[in-house]
């Protein structure tokens, strides 16, 4: 118990670590942007209707303090980090004067609900899948399945999302291909509505499982290939233990926590990816929001997404590694 | 190194597919300096001819010669692919080793930067520079972003080859015949980590190339560079698909998976190769 406990002290460090070092690499990407927002705010209002040169100056001036920017480099950073901890990031510029937090906040469920569900299934059916290919290495159909993994495997998130639009937008038109819910439905907890959302989500959802199901499958077929030749494989088989058992609890089972950790690792991939397909499928999740603030030159919501992204991705990670020696009690020890 | 190539073909299926899809991608790609057209020039040919004789590929609806068109998009991808595995290779070779030799707080302050890399989401960071770079988003300054981002992972695996280097007899023996610790490393420990070099810089030219070609396609690189991503990103632009161009969408999708997936099974076989127990199953001794 006291080893996992520093186990799991030294990962929070870690934990820590990577989140400060995430969110200074990213506020100090973005002010580097010749795009001021003052400007750009100012340019749009005095584009509606022209103001006195004092009007303008006050708003400026307003404005600059409004933003931070009023102070040297080093200070908005520090103001940065204490600010970041309460959770603002600073008013949005696409729909000025609402929190950039507020308009994240709002777009991270949709991406996290995609990203659970979507890891959840590939996951699973990969490594069964996988496991089992592994194991019946003679099985035609599973090597049928093994070349077709290898086929989808390297084919990135994007290009597997536009075909899937291609296919079920214009060949084969039955499923929606954007946004979150329909239009005539009000956003509440109705079983019309979430029935509307999860009806939407399928698309989306496929479009993520079809491109990452592949490399959980290869990954799991390698490592019981590998496990199937170890020694008390072979001893269980001799002593006549059921074959289904030595494939789940023995076989399986033992290839599954490399995977674990793979999935750890992969997880910042795995979120990129799903931020990219979001954009495909119009879904109204963090992929979109980063998207739309880019095109809009609003530097407080790309920041806020970035951070938000930073922090998620590096909680998640923790929140793996903390089961990992729970299912691996060899961790522990190291 | 030419009977380990001759083994491959003929033991391995995987592999030599590969071979023939790189291949083919190549000569390709290839065919752009022979090109008797001008990547840039619009409107030089009739637009929206499907394909035929003439125009093997069809042209597109800014009046270029598809085929042309995509010698250059590869060759600038496959440039952009190569640059991106090369510096993060020289990156991830220098990281492993170190931290697999030297050990001790080297190891551990180099894993740690490790660790913090592969934990950070690389498309918002992206999107982060192309918000701040805008039109200087060119091909160079996109590698040079990648490649700091692409080492991680295989500076792991390097790392994890070289501890256990560390401690064969052979490496003792250098270090008794005096020779210095980098020099250890490159003329010792680099020929063992070199099939791992190989295996991942495919792997990496996958994710480099993919991430590019999303990047161009939602339109957040210099668009003015014909590259595989880009000619996807016009051909939307243009509604392609709305206005019956299929081909315009279809074979730029095409040849990426084609080089996509000639990469990835030479990844896989290599590393096949380098695992001495799937090698003998195969060869079935």
């Amino acid at each position: 118990m006291k080893s996992y406990l520093f186990f799991v002290l030294r990962r929070l460090a870690q934990l820590i670590a990577v989140i400060f070092a995430g969110v200074t690499a990213a506020f100090f990407i973005a002010h580097l942007s010749p795009v001021s927002p003052v400007e750009s705010i100012i340019g749009r209002v005095s584009g509606q209707s022209s103001y006195s040169p004092e009007a303008v100056e006050a708003l400026r001036q307003t404005l600059t303090e409004l933003f931070g920017l009023d102070v040297p480099l080093h200070e908005q950073y520090f103001n940065f980090l204490g600010r970041l901890i309460v959770g603002d990031l600073g008013p949005s510029l696409i729909a000025f004067p609402t929190p950039a937090m507020r308009i994240v906040a709002l777009a991270l469920p949709w991406t996290l609900g995609l990203m659970v569900v979507q890891i959840l299934i590939a996951w699973f059916i990969g490594n069964i899948f996988g496991g089992l290919a592994g194991y019946y290495q003679n099985s035609r159909s599973l090597k049928a399945v093994g070349v077709v993994a290898i086929a989808i495997q390297p084919i990135p998130y994007y290009i597997v999302a536009f075909l899937i639009v291609i296919v079920f937008g214009y060949l084969w038109p039955v499923l929606p291909i954007s946004g979150g819910f329909a239009m005539n439905v009000r956003p509440s907890f109705t079983p019309e509505f979430i029935f509307s959302v999860l009806h939407h989500a399928l698309l989306p959802t496929l479009a993520l499982v079809i491109s990452g199901i592949g490399t959980w499958f290869l990954g799991m077929r390698a490592l019981v290939s590998n496990v199937v030749t170890e020694d008390y494989v072979t001893y269980a088989e001799l002593a006549g233990v059921d074959q289904r058992r030595i494939v789940t609890s023995y076989v399986i089972r033992n290839a599954m926590v490399p995977q674990l950790t793979a999935l750890a690792m992969a997880l910042g991939l795995i979120f990129s990816g799903t931020v990219i397909t979001e954009q495909v499928f119009a879904y109204p999740g963090l992929g979109s929001l980063l998207v739309r603030a880019v095109n809009g030159g609003d530097s407080a919501v790309v920041l806020a997404v970035s951070c938000v992204a930073v922090i998620a991705v590096a909680t998640a990670i923790f929140i793996i590694d903390m089961i990992h020696p729970l299912l691996d009690p060899r961790v522990k020890a190291e | 190194m030419f009977s380990v190539f001759r083994d491959l073909i003929r033991y391995n299926l995987e592999f030599a597919i590969g071979v023939v899809l790189v291949t083919v991608v190549l000569i390709f790609a290839g065919l752009s300096f022979v090109s008797p057209v001008d990547p840039i020039t619009i409107y030089a040919a009739i637009p929206d001819m499907p394909p035929s004789a003439q125009y093997w590929f069809g042209t597109n609806s800014r009046g270029q010669d598809l085929f042309w068109q995509m010698t250059f998009a590869l060759r600038n991808t496959l440039t952009f692919g190569l640059t991106v595995a090369l510096i993060s290779r020289v990156i991830a070779i220098a990281v492993g080793l170190a931290a697999g030799y030297l050990g001790g707080w080297v190891d551990r302050v180099l894993m740690f930067f490790c660790d913090i890399f592969v934990a950070i989401p690389i498309f918002p960071i992206l999107i982060l520079f192309y918000f701040v770079l805008r039109s200087d988003m060119n091909t160079m300054n996109l590698a040079l972003i990648m490649a700091s981002f692409g080492w991680p992972f295989d500076a792991r695996l390097i790392r994890s080859v070289a501890v256990g280097l560390r401690h064969r007899e052979f490496t003792r023996h250098a270090v008794f015949a005096g020779m210095s610790a980098p020099k250890i490393m490159l003329e010792e420990h680099l020929p063992y980590v070199m099939p791992i070099i190989f295996s991942t810089a495919m792997a990496n030219m996958i994710w480099s190339i993919g991430l590019e070609v999303t990047l161009a396609v939602l339109g957040f690189t210099n668009l003015n560079i014909p590259t595989i991503g880009t000619a996807i990103y016009w051909a939307n632009n243009h509604s392609a698909m709305i206005v019956g161009v299929w081909w315009w969408i279809l074979i730029p999708v095409i040849i990426v998976v084609l080089l996509f997936i000639g990469l990835f099974l030479l990844a896989v076989s290599l590393n096949e190769y380098i695992d001495p127990r799937s090698r003998l199953r195969r060869m079935g001794a």
